[in-house]
């Protein structure tokens, strides 16, 4: 991947970041943590790595997605808007009454959602079905799910791990969210330390653990990890519960956010400031 | 006089998926380490590529499923029915139901079928459980040829359905040539003064109760009511009016199961009738032989004809 194409995807990860910030403040709350610290990995592959057709959502040769860590559908649906999903304002609706942008997702009302969730741990046994079906037909389309390093926690993501790795489903690249916090506190406090890139090698899978907030690393381990035939792949984002947001980076507590009158004048201040910078991007 | 019916249902299951399977290569049959149970290695020696087994991970068989399906896949999974729906029911509500996702989820040996797999191993629930899944087709063969004809409704017709059956040969109810209808129950045997209304293995014993009544006197009406999901709401009203007095008889609990949906069925629409429900009352299971079963849960044909006979008086 070029410079430009870099630069490309670091202003695609800006604008992500910068209409989550906006849709979850016009709501007036939200899961912005989770959200903002998969706007990288987002870009990615919705910028450069994945088969899609914006025009045809349910296009029988895409490449899937699924986003088993479904709160953080205010992270996705930018992404989904700014390729043309749908129009960019729909935003604005986020989890309003009567919305098809609901906080957890739902495909039934979201053009370009490939799977319902927010019931965790259900995702990546999903993203594993449908890795198999492609398998069984054949085809070299891929299949991306990101699951949450809290929602590890749940027993049917490792059933999911053994199913991937004895049905040999190298069509699946999973990312670990490692933001290192989950609802009540860290999850190493409350699940245990977990040095995940290895336990994935341990039960055969191709590991590997990147810097989450890096468009390049994220873009280069997917590139290498589809190098590696015979395995189903893992990727470990090292991310920061509420990435490329200093104030909620620092926060302790950062799953949900209802801003309080300094928090607003913060969130504000952030929004102007990630306006200027793609302003300058796009005069640049 | 009833006779025992001329297949296993696990071998017309397994059967039923081999023809299907040589029409449509997006079938697939899906196991969680009971395929020798049910008898679907004769599926997998057939067909490999459309076989999966998932291993003892009943969730992950229902959310792999599920992305099957998403794919364009028809998943058939199988196991026993605690392990089919009361294990993985998030699973099965979310991934499947509220996804809007496909596949025929059976549960195999329910309630006092499971005989000495035993208290662990018998779901009086299972029923209780689906049917408030809102888009979840309920259903329970009483015979073999009921069996076949439910599976091949349930691929032709598609989205999410639940069926609990027997692995055992059932007692045969019907001919080969029998036609059944989604939400359609069946008048196995008509009646005027008591209606029976029972699925899967209680139908023969409803039928056995029925000759029983006859010699005293009662000429007792028999529904198979083979869909509790949907439920045939007319028949029941019909023979509400007709008979004036209903008992339903399930190998479940009364709770939830079609007791409590014909009971509902009634009390919304005004009709006065006498009504009893037979079936499971707060127990849990128990180890012992289907006969020992069904007298101790009291739902045999002696049971079955003494509750009619107290409603017909």
């Amino acid at each position: 991947m070029d410079n430009v194409e870099v630069k490309k995807l670091e202003k695609f990860a800006l604008e992500i970041r910068l209409n989550t910030v906006k849709s979850l403040n016009h709501l007036g709350s939200g899961h912005y943590g989770g959200s903002l610290s998969i706007v990288e990995c987002l870009a990615v592959l919705y910028g450069k790595v994945m088969k899609i057709d914006p025009k045809n959502p349910d296009w029988e040769g895409r490449d899937y997605f699924i986003l088993s860590k479904g709160h953080a559908g205010p992270g996705l649906y930018p992404a989904l808007a700014l390729l043309g999903y749908f129009e960019l304002d729909k935003l604005m609706t986020l989890n309003k009454d009567g919305t098809t942008l609901p906080n957890h997702l739902d495909r039934m009302l979201t053009p370009g959602v490939d799977m319902s969730s927010g019931s965790l741990g259900q995702g990546i046994s999903v993203a594993t079905g449908v890795a198999k079906a492609l398998k069984m037909n054949g085809s070299d389309q891929y299949v991306y799910c990101i699951v949450g390093d809290g929602e590890m926690n749940e027993g049917q993501c490792w059933e999911a791990v053994q199913f991937a790795t004895a049905q040999d489903l190298d069509n699946l690249i999973l990312f670990i969210d490692d933001n290192k916090k989950q609802l009540d506190g860290t999850v190493e406090e409350i699940g245990g330390k977990r040095d995940f890139a290895a336990i994935f090698a341990t039960f055969g899978f191709d590991s590997a653990a990147v810097a989450g907030n890096d468009v390049s690393a994220i873009y280069n381990a997917i590139t290498d990890a589809k190098k590696v035939k015979g395995k189903p792949h893992v990727i470990v984002l090292d991310t920061i519960k509420g990435q490329g947001f200093p104030y909620l980076e620092q926060k302790a507590s950062s799953h949900h956010l209802r801003p309080n009158e300094e928090e607003k004048v913060i969130l504000n201040n952030f929004i102007a400031k990630l306006e200027k910078e793609l302003e300058g991007l796009n005069n640049a | 006089m009833l006779k025992e019916g001329t297949k296993e249902i696990r071998q017309v299951y397994v059967d039923t998926l081999i023809n299907l399977a040589a029409k449509d290569k997006n079938i697939v049959v899906m196991e969680a380490d009971l395929a020798a149970s049910i008898g679907t290695v004769k599926f997998k020696e057939k067909y490999p590529d459309q076989f999966v087994n998932c291993g003892i991970m009943e969730a992950q068989m229902v959310g792999a499923a599920a992305g099957l399906s998403l794919a364009g896949k028809r998943p058939f999974l199988h196991t026993f029915a605690t392990f089919a729906t009361r294990r993985p029911y998030d699973q099965i509500f979310i991934s499947l139901g509220y996804a809007r996702l496909g596949a025929t989820i059976l549960g195999s040996d329910p309630g006092v079928c499971a005989e000495h797999n035993g208290g662990t191993h018998m779901p009086f629930e299972d029923i209780a459980l689906m049917r408030t899944i809102p888009n979840c087709t309920v259903a329970e063969p009483s015979d073999e040829y009921m069996m076949k004809a439910l599976i091949e409704m349930s691929y032709e017709k598609g989205g999410l359905w639940y069926i609990r059956a027997q692995r055992k040969k059932a007692m045969q109810i019907y001919t080969e040539n029998e036609k059944f209808e989604l939400g359609k129950a069946k008048v196995v045997k008509d009646g005027k003064d008591v209606c029976i209304i029972a699925s899967g293995i209680c139908v023969s014993d409803a039928l056995q109760a029925a000759s029983l009544l006859e010699k005293k006197g009662i000429d007792a009406a028999v529904i198979d009511m083979f869909m509790i999901d949907p439920l045939d709401k007319d028949i029941i009203l019909k023979y509400a009016k007709s008979c004036g007095q209903i008992l339903t008889v399930e190998n479940h609990f009364i709770v939830n199961g079609l007791g409590s949906a014909a009971a509902e069925v009634i009390a919304e629409s005004g009709t006065g009738v006498k009504f009893k429900r037979l079936g499971v009352d707060k127990r849990y299971g128990q180890t012992g032989s289907l006969n020992f079963l069904k007298k101790e849960y009291g739902i045999d044909a002696e049971s079955i004809a003494a509750a009619a006979e107290g409603l017909a008086k």
